[in-house]
């Protein structure tokens, strides 16, 4: 049985671990909008990125010169993972989440008897697949000094996937992330960006375009933007999944420590009134034996 | 006559989306004014200005870079970077050209006996400097040093 002073310190002790999780569940609450709204601003880009690029795609795509990032190396021995967590905790399972899907992935391709790679971004989710991927690891992105995501940021990292692409060290390209739904849901996602997929644009829109410079040109230009945009969609919506997925973790904490306190005052007061009774019978004995 | 839709919108955001009735593209194979019955057209753009011209008002865009989608009733930019030219002052102009200039010196020492990136990096400077000085900015030294 603690003692009373026991109970009143586990009461104020849990009473500040309520303070800090609803603090950061406000913070994160703000995060989110903003993260929100710059995955809302991104969307036009996107969206009319992909739109052109399916047309450019349906025209050239076929032919034999058509680039390798479209068209692939024609193999599909050696997989790059491209696995985007957060750089903190505290998030629910959005990080875990994420870790396992790529795990799972990982292990397939490597039954399959596939060479894997994997590059990580966020450090959370490089300690959750380090044990049992470790030796697969080729690189490292830090965004723990990034304060707003930037297009720069998708573009640094594009330009590494690109780099090594050039040389050769990968036939596949496959980015992990997780797309918002809402605050509650986030769902762990696969993406494929190398060689880049895009949803062939539908039959009613066949304008015929010019292109200047040629159609190759263009899209030999446009492709590696491509994979920066698929990248930079996926960062936005994993910092709003990351910032949804702590809110509504600290949001349960919250509720938590609440029904904690409760349960942790009942018992202080029932030990108190234990001690009064104590003390009372104590007194009461005592004067009867005089 | 008739006006055309114009759309400009980077990666971080939209920048613009306003009827006007004549717009120039800084294209990568030189500029063009489009107005409204333009051949559906995409074109790839250079560092330059984008100018829109509407009841004899005039709105300017700096654009780094990116695509423009041209149909016959509107003009879709998508710019990799893009800025009003209000936000173009001086600070930022000097960081584009020595990030520019970083570029060609890294090419230089990397690519050297393959001239297509360095030339690359080159006319890259030449249409930031080119475009300073359409704007009123000072780009210092125009040299490659």
């Amino acid at each position: 049985m603690p003692s009373l002073k026991d109970l009143k310190n586990r009461i104020e002790s849990v009473k500040s671990t309520r303070k800090i999780t609803k603090a950061m569940q406000m913070v994160a609450a703000a995060k989110l909008r903003r993260a929100q709204e710059a995955a809302e601003a991104s969307r036009p880009y996107t969206e009319r990125f992909n739109a052109v690029m399916g047309q450019l795609a349906a025209s050239v795509g076929g032919s034999e010169t058509a680039p390798k990032l479209l068209s692939g190396t024609g193999s599909d021995q050696v997989q790059l993972l491209i696995v985007m967590t957060a750089e903190r905790g505290l998030c629910g399972g959005f990080n875990g989440n994420i870790a396992k899907l790529a795990k799972t992935h990982a292990q397939k391709l490597i039954a399959d008897g596939k060479t894997v790679k994997i590059i990580t971004v966020g450090k959370k989710g490089r300690d959750a697949i380090k044990r049992e991927l470790g030796d697969y690891f080729v690189d490292h992105v830090d965004m723990s000094g990034v304060k707003r995501l930037g297009y720069l940021n998708a573009q640094d990292i594009a330009k590494g996937v690109l780099a090594r692409f050039d040389e050769n060290e990968f036939d596949v390209a496959t980015i992990f992330y997780a797309r918002f739904e809402n605050v509650v849901t986030q769902h762990p996602t696969a993406q494929q960006i190398i060689p880049s997929s895009f949803d062939v644009a539908e039959e009613a829109d066949t304008t015929l375009y010019d292109y200047e410079p040629s159609e190759e040109e263009i899209l030999a230009d446009l492709l590696p933007r491509g994979v920066a945009t698929a990248i930079f969609s996926a960062l936005l919506e994993n910092a709003a999944s990351e910032q949804g997925a702590r809110m509504s973790a600290m949001d349960n904490a919250t509720r938590n420590a609440g029904d904690m306190i409760d349960q942790l005052t009942i018992e202080f007061n029932r030990s108190r009134q234990a001690v009064i009774t104590n003390e009372l019978i104590e007194i009461i004995s005592g004067a009867e034996a005089l | 006559m008739a006006n055309l839709q114009f759309d400009l919108v980077s990666p971080e955001r939209r920048l613009a989306s306003v009827e006007t009735s004549e717009v120039v593209i800084p294209g990568a194979d030189g500029d063009m004014t489009v107005m409204a019955g333009h051949a559906p057209t995409i074109t790839t753009l250079r560092p330059g200005i984008m100018r829109l011209t509407h009841d004899g008002t005039t709105e300017e865009y700096v654009v780094l870079g990116g695509f423009a989608e041209i149909s016959a009733t509107g003009v879709s930019v998508l710019a990799e970077q893009a800025l009003h030219r209000d936000e173009m002052t001086q600070e930022v102009y000097e960081k584009l050209i020595s990030d520019a200039k970083e570029l060609y010196k890294k090419h230089e020492e990397e690519f050297e006996n393959e001239p297509g990136p360095v030339d690359d990096a080159a006319k890259l400077i030449a249409d930031m400097v080119a475009m300073g000085t359409h704007i009123g900015l000072d780009s210092e030294q125009s040299n490659f040093g």
